[in-house]
């Protein structure tokens, strides 16, 4: 009585491909970005400012997307950059799932008075602007990489924290959960053997997208100058240096914005391809 | 003989005061079959779930007693509650779909089961559970035990519960209208090996369901609810002789017969329904409801 479906795996999609191509390579990029960058990313050096990407006449080598105004390689800061994006997109994810994802599936199994709390705080915190209360977070903390990953977590814990809660509570009231109740295990047993397994595919989904969104949220701040020391290379800082000089020299502004684009999307693209494989009834 | 299961005058409301039990009383002894019929929305699950416990929020058991093996359950702490009732009860539930987790595999969900409630090793309990497949007639037991809940078909579904049910033992089962998600060829044999496994094990079943067709080739007693309130509560066989119940006694005329399919296939008069109705009015003013 086999069924039909049987054991066929079903191969990768090319949006999995594709957004974890393009990931892994920024990965690699932000490891190995001694060995990739081919110039110093702060180097500056009037000689060489405003070179033009290599397709242009007027281009140099060893600067193969130009150079900036203060003549920094565009390429190398790029890569430097993929580091604080990645490392805030990875902490601050993961941050912000483990404590929106917590109290969420708490408020949406146990219910009563947990939930009553956590919902009402959900509700209030939301009613705050992100970035302006971003903003007002990091002028209290003061700018650098610890101050930007407490602002995420801060501002967004409450997109896990509802969602998740939605879930376990749709899943909460099924019979599978009152059984496991009977056979005398806690609620709290209960809570970790039925119900996480059935809300992951959609933490997973949310925290790549929460990555997403870290990333954005740095560059914005980069952009307001909120973020790391200026002298550190950030996409969102170049893209605020390259916006004064769009007219003289667009692929300073252009090609880090097109990164950012790319990375961000591809966050994306990668939580709904895992959650797909995950759930085990979509698979 | 003691009944293994005796409830005694249960009242189960909504939170505001609503309802939904009205001092329902039934027994059910040990190694006996116990039917439990009644319309939709009569609150047949709501009994099994008072029983296990696993009530929804919404409702509360208001008054009462649930007596199981010479225990009032409702007089344990819950957490105590539990670990009795899970340890000599089990239910076979109405909805396949919804009684397995998703996102586990079949096998571990079993034997789960057995290590919670029995405290066996892991090993012990995958054998036991591949013999309950078997049991069950589930082909090959082993691969089942690999799946996922949503690889199987309805009828297999509800086999596995089946064998989750009995895994531990139970001394009493409530199977709630354990086939009405399924097509009436597979209802048979689901009907047929809850019948024999009950048989086998000398379990007590409480069989909740509202084909009384089914009660009458299954059932040793049965009883009657109507909106939460127990109408009827009858030995099998003067049942069908003699219904003492007005709406019985339509419920009885309105089931299809093998001899004469559709001209049996009468409504159940409103006149019927109208006075049932009054009656529970009644009782609810009685009760000060
Ligand atoms: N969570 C809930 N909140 C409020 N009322 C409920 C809830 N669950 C059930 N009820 C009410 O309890 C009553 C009894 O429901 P129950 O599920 O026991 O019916 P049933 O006899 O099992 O019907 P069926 O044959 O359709 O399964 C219904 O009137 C229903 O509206
Ligand atoms: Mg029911």
């Amino acid at each position: 009585m086999r069924d039909a479906r049987g054991d066929i795996k079903r191969p990768i999609g090319l949006r999995l491909w594709l957004s974890g191509g393009w990931l892994t390579l920024l990965a690699l990029a932000a490891i190995f970005a001694p060995l990739i960058a081919p110039q110093d990313p702060l180097a500056q050096d009037l000689f060489t400012s405003r070179l033009p990407p290599f397709w242009d006449a007027k281009a140099e080598a060893g600067y193969l997307l130009g150079s900036d105004s203060l003549g920094r390689d565009v390429l190398s800061r790029i890569v430097y950059g993929a580091r604080l994006a990645l490392i805030v997109a990875l902490v601050a994810g993961t941050l912000t799932c483990l404590v929106g994802g917590t109290l969420g599936l708490i408020a949406g199994y146990y219910r009563g008075w947990p939930d009553r709390i956590i919902s009402r705080f959900v509700d209030i915190w939301m009613a705050f602007p992100p970035v302006l209360f971003a903003i007002l977070l990091i002028a209290v903390l003061g700018p650098g990489l610890i101050s930007i990953i407490i602002a995420i977590v801060v501002i967004d814990w409450t997109r896990f924290a509802r969602v998740i809660r939605a879930e376990a509570m749709s899943q909460g009231v099924m019979d599978y959960v009152a059984s496991a109740q009977v056979a005398g295990r806690g609620r709290f047993g209960t809570m970790i053997t039925e119900i996480l397994p059935n809300v992951l595919p959609t933490m997973v989904a949310l925290l790549t997208l929460e990555m997403g969104i870290a990333v954005i949220v740095e560059a914005i701040l980069s952009f307001v100058n909120l973020s790391i020391s200026t002298d550190s290379p950030t996409w969102g800082g170049m893209i605020s240096e390259g916006r004064t000089s769009v007219h003289q020299a667009w692929w300073v502004l252009v090609f880090p914005l097109i990164t950012l684009f790319l990375t961000v999307l591809s966050f994306s693209q990668l939580g709904e391809g895992l959650k797909d494989r995950f759930d085990p009834v979509l698979r | 003989m003691k009944p293994y299961l005796s409830i005694r005058n249960l009242c189960v409301t909504l939170k505001h005061g609503a309802p939904i039990l009205r001092s329902v009383s039934l027994d059910v002894s040990a190694g006996q079959v116990h039917g439990l019929v009644g319309e939709s929305g009569a609150g047949k699950s709501m009994i099994g779930k008072a029983v296990l416990g696993t009530l929804p929020r919404a409702l509360h058991i208001r008054s009462g007693e649930i007596w199981l093996d010479g225990v009032d359950l409702l007089t344990l702490p819950l957490q105590e509650r539990r670990k009795r009732i899970g340890a000599t009860a089990a239910l076979i539930p109405q909805d396949p779909l919804t009684a397995l987790n998703p996102s586990r595999r079949i096998g571990p969900q079993i034997t789960k089961r057995l290590v919670d409630i029995l405290g066996w090793h892991k090993n012990a309990a995958e054998d036991r559970a591949l013999d309950l497949l078997a049991e069950v007639h589930i082909p090959d037991p082993a691969r089942v035990m690999r799946s996922y809940p949503h690889e199987l078909s309805g009828g297999m579904r509800q086999r596995i519960l089946i064998a989750s049910a009995f895994a531990a033992e139970p001394k009493l089962i409530i199977a709630d209208e354990p086939t009405t998600a399924l097509d009436v060829t597979v209802q048979k044999q689901i009907l047929r090996l809850i019948a024999d496994m009950q048989a086998r094990h000398g379990t007590a079943l409480l069989f909740v369901t509202h084909d009384l067709g089914v009660v009458s080739k299954v059932c040793d007693t049965l009883s009657v609810l109507y909106a939460g309130k127990v109408v009827e509560d009858a030995r099998m066989q003067r049942f069908f002789m003699r219904p003492v119940h007005p709406y019985s006694a339509a419920l009885l005329a309105a089931t299809p017969t093998y001899t004469n399919p559709t001209g049996s296939l009468k409504p159940v008069p409103a006149t019927v329904i109208e006075d049932v109705e009054t009656e529970v009015q009644q009782h609810d003013m009685r009760a000060g409801l």
